[in-house]
């Protein structure tokens, strides 16, 4: 009998022993994260390629530019832990880790900056923003950590640029191969790719800076938005960044498993606009067509009310926004009566192009309902992305189309004499001289001000709204980004609580 | 015979070259620049023509042709434009995806359709009649990626068993791939594929055994004092066999299209979703090289099932044609 009771007493506390460990195992925080992504990268060398993902899943993660972009959008450390520009803005000096190593093991030194810097501006570069190391003339390697470029001319977004996933530096040793198999010097290192689903990064126990606290992590790549939801409530992802099925927010947010955070990219989302083409080389169609559309009513329609505003081709969360949406409020007889001035008293046909992502083809049709009111008709045509870029872009053969321009702080696109929307200004293309001319930051807002203005007083496009940066993650997962101000998935701070 | 399978071997081959020939040109006449997508808005032109150089281009169209099809030829599918990777390994991965499915769903239609046919065969006109057809007429009216939606909303969203799509990968270090978590994967989606397979094929099953039951031997054997069971598995069902293999084969095709809308609807890496995505990034020699493959096989299984008709075909050869 006593020893039926003691082999009882025994079992009662091996069985509480055994659920106190499970409840410390369970108390431990997680190390691990899933990152759900709309789009899968075609590839992971992010100085090669402009698609987005490829950024998202390596910028920061497991490549390092010399400089960063945090979460608030402020240039911080990267694989340069200081540098110094010379008055005349001509001669930068970078000073790297001195420890910093890339993930096969060799050192990453001035002579890999230099090598990364050369092969993206050399003439058979294949770097997406080869335009952002044009202004160098010159890359010098007085000692291992050091690193002097030289440029040409004065460029106020030259260490901007060097913080962009393009100017990742890679080593020549597997420079070649960082497609499939991508070899940088940040805090994770590549695991393994299982095409169509998923990329796999784990830390990366070498790294000499701040370690991350997650082990292991998977970026899932689901396109269709029915999907994505069934996989965030099934629980097998933990986080969906730039989610864009926002009609399934309002049950995110009523359900205290989910955290949904609405951030800002650096999309601004415009009606772009044919300026060389009939009648919208007026511009007064151009503000008739500015009247016509009701913002507010689009960002409800569009985004489910997620999104903000823009009077001009700038966003409101960087220094130097000025606003202007005020400028032509929603006024459909005056947009008639523009039209009259303009020789259209009966409005007149035309095609609005639009390309797959749900924002244009959603947006489009509101756009071209409201166009409608007024008496302008517009003919939706739906194409794929390839067709939209070689038609629409690379072509200039359309009459409107509308598309979220994400590279962050394009305004000078205006500039540009053989850009799609075929505008030229003499006043745009002196301010954004002077802008290139200029380093001290306060003047340069200002000049971003001026340029914001004359881009709303000559209606160069429909500007519309900011593309928001939506993210539904799990409840106790903190650090992840808000705000999107560069292309990345940046999860070096993100832990569980 | 021997004739007949030449005759076979010239026309497969024509066929597969015409088919190359289109898909070539097809390709061609869409717009889009597989260049211009990698390198985005702001690529400089320097940079867009180093890139067609290095992708091959800048080479004329008929060049290209040769090239390709040269290579082809020697059984080399080339190198993938956006993935940088042997466009035979690309599909190599895709159909350890596709071909399980596939198979899986095969497997569990053949095992579901088998006994609900014969079942309501030897039930004919009653209860377990009327069930299997109502089962049937449901599964054949639904589509498999709306019953893709009905089983993720139970399986994985609600009760938890099953992830809602994606798939680990057949190998992997502990992180969730394996045979086991593959398969795991994989059963939803083979379910949702088999369920309209299975309906149509019970359908078959009861007929053809109907029928047989009803000829001459049957009565013969019933007469000679056989049970009822005994007739259904012994003499009914290995003649009801033929049709119902007949349907099977020809659904093996339908299973592999259906496979493409599934794997969208479980985000699985399949053959269909590397074609799609190739489409979309003007990823011409992969596009060019499934399409190709597919009708490679489309076109073998046809000449296998006209051989196998030929060599089944009891009147005697050589006396037409």
């Amino acid at each position: 009998m006593s020893t039926a009771k003691q082999r009882f007493t025994l079992a009662a506390a091996a069985a509480l022993a055994l659920a106190a460990t499970s409840l410390t195992a369970t108390a431990q925080p997680r190390t691990d994260l899933v990152v759900g992504m709309a789009l899968e990268p075609p590839h992971l060398d992010p100085t090669a390629g402009a698609a987005g993902a490829i950024k998202e899943v390596t910028y920061a993660n497991l490549f390092e530019p010399l400089l960063r972009v945090d979460a608030d959008g402020k240039l911080v450390p990267g694989l340069a832990e200081r540098w110094t520009v010379s008055d005349d803005g001509l001669t930068y000096r970078f000073t790297l880790r001195p420890n910093a190593k890339f993930h096969d093991g060799t050192t990453a030194d001035s002579a890999d900056v230099k090598f990364t810097l050369d092969r993206a501006r050399a003439a058979d570069s294949v770097n997406a923003q080869k335009a952002y190391f044009a202004p160098i003339s010159q890359v010098e390697t007085p000692d291992p950590q050091t690193v002097v470029v030289t440029l040409s001319r004065p460029d106020g977004l030259f260490l901007f640029h060097m913080a962009s996933g393009d100017a990742a530096i890679v080593a020549p040793e597997s420079a070649a191969t960082n497609k499939q198999k991508p070899v940088g010097t940040g805090p994770f290192k590549f695991d393994r790719w299982v095409a169509g689903d998923r990329v796999v990064l784990v830390r990366n126990p070498d790294y000499d800076g701040m370690k991350p606290k997650l082990d292991r992590v998977t970026f899932r790549f689901i396109s269709d938005p029915a999907a994505q939801v069934a996989a965030l409530k099934a629980g097998d992802i933990d986080a969906f960044t730039l989610f864009s099925t926002y009609e399934a927010l309002p049950e995110f947010r009523n359900d205290p498993k989910f955290v949904v955070t609405v951030g800002s990219t650096e999309g601004e989302t415009i009606l772009s606009t044919n300026n060389a083409r009939k009648p919208f080389d007026d511009v007064r169609v151009r503000r008739a067509m500015a009247h016509a559309i009701d913002r507010k009513t689009l960002i409800d329609g569009v985004l489910y009310g997620n999104g903000v505003a823009i009077g001009s081709h700038f966003p409101p969360h960087r220094e130097g926004y000025v606003d202007l949406t005020g400028l032509y409020p929603y006024d459909p007889a005056k947009a008639k009566a523009l039209l009259a001035e303009a020789g259209y008293p009966n409005g007149f046909d035309t095609t609005l192009r639009l390309p797959p992502p749900p924002y244009a083809r959603r947006g489009g049709e509101l756009v071209a309902a409201m166009l409608a009111e007024v008496g302008i008709r517009a003919k939706i045509e739906p194409v794929e992305w390839a067709a939209w870029l070689e038609k629409t872009f690379k072509g200039k053969d359309y009459d409107l189309t509308m598309i979220a321009h994400t590279e962050p702080l394009d305004i000078d696109i205006y500039a540009r004499p053989d850009y799609y929307f075929n505008y030229r200004s003499e006043r745009f293309n002196a301010l954004n001289d002077e802008l290139n001319r200029t380093q001290d930051p306060a003047k340069r807002n200002a000049l971003y001000g001026e340029e914001q203005k004359v881009l709303a007083e000559d209606a160069v496009n429909g500007f519309l709204f900011m593309l928001p940066s939506v993210t539904v993650q799990k409840a106790g997962l903190t650090g992840m980004w808000v705000n999107r101000p560069v292309q990345a998935n940046d999860v070096t701070g993100v832990s569980w609580k | 015979m021997l004739a007949f399978l030449l005759r076979r071997l010239v026309s497969l081959i024509v066929t597969v070259w015409l088919a190359s020939i289109v898909v070539f040109a097809v390709l061609q006449l869409v717009p889009g620049d597989p260049a211009l997508l990698m390198l985005g808005v702001n690529a400089q032109p320097d940079t867009l023509a180093a890139l067609r150089g290095q992708m091959g281009l800048d080479q004329p169209v008929l060049t290209r042709y040769l090239q390709w099809a040269g290579a082809l030829a020697r059984g080399d599918l080339g190198v993938s434009l956006t993935y940088a990777r042997p466009v035979a390994e690309l599909v190599a991965e895709r159909l350890a995806v596709t071909l399980p499915l596939a198979l899986l769903s095969l497997v569990i239609s053949t095992a579901l359709a088998l006994p609900l046919g014969l079942l309501a065969a030897a039930q004919r006109g009653r209860g377990g009649d009327w069930a299997v057809l109502g089962f049937s007429q449901l599964g054949v009216s639904m589509p498999s990626f709306w019953i893709a939606i009905l089983l993720i909303l139970l399986f994985s969203l609600t009760l938890h068993w099953f992830p809602a799509g994606g798939f680990p990968g057949w190998t992997g270090p502990g992180w969730g791939g394996g045979i086991g978590p593959a398969l795991h994967a994989l059963l939803l989606p083979a379910l949702a594929l088999a369920l309209p397979e299975a309906a149509i094929l019970a359908r078959v099953t009861r007929t053809a055994v109907l029928d047989t039951l009803a000829e001459d031997h049957i009565r013969t054997a019933r007469a000679k004092g056989v049970s009822r069971t005994a007739v259904l598995l012994r003499h009914a069902l290995p003649n009801a066999l033929i049709p119902v293999a007949t349907v099977l084969g020809l659904q093996i095709s339908f299973l592999v299209a259906g496979a493409v809308v599934v794997e969208n609807v479980f985000t699985l890496p399949g053959l269909g979703r590397l074609l799609y995505q190739a489409i979309g990034q003007r990823d011409l020699i992969v596009v060019q090289g499934v399409v190709v493959l597919l009708a490679l096989f489309v076109v073998v299984v046809n000449a296998l099932v006209d051989i196998a008709c030929a060599l089944a075909d009891p009147r005697p050869k050589g006396v037409s044609s």
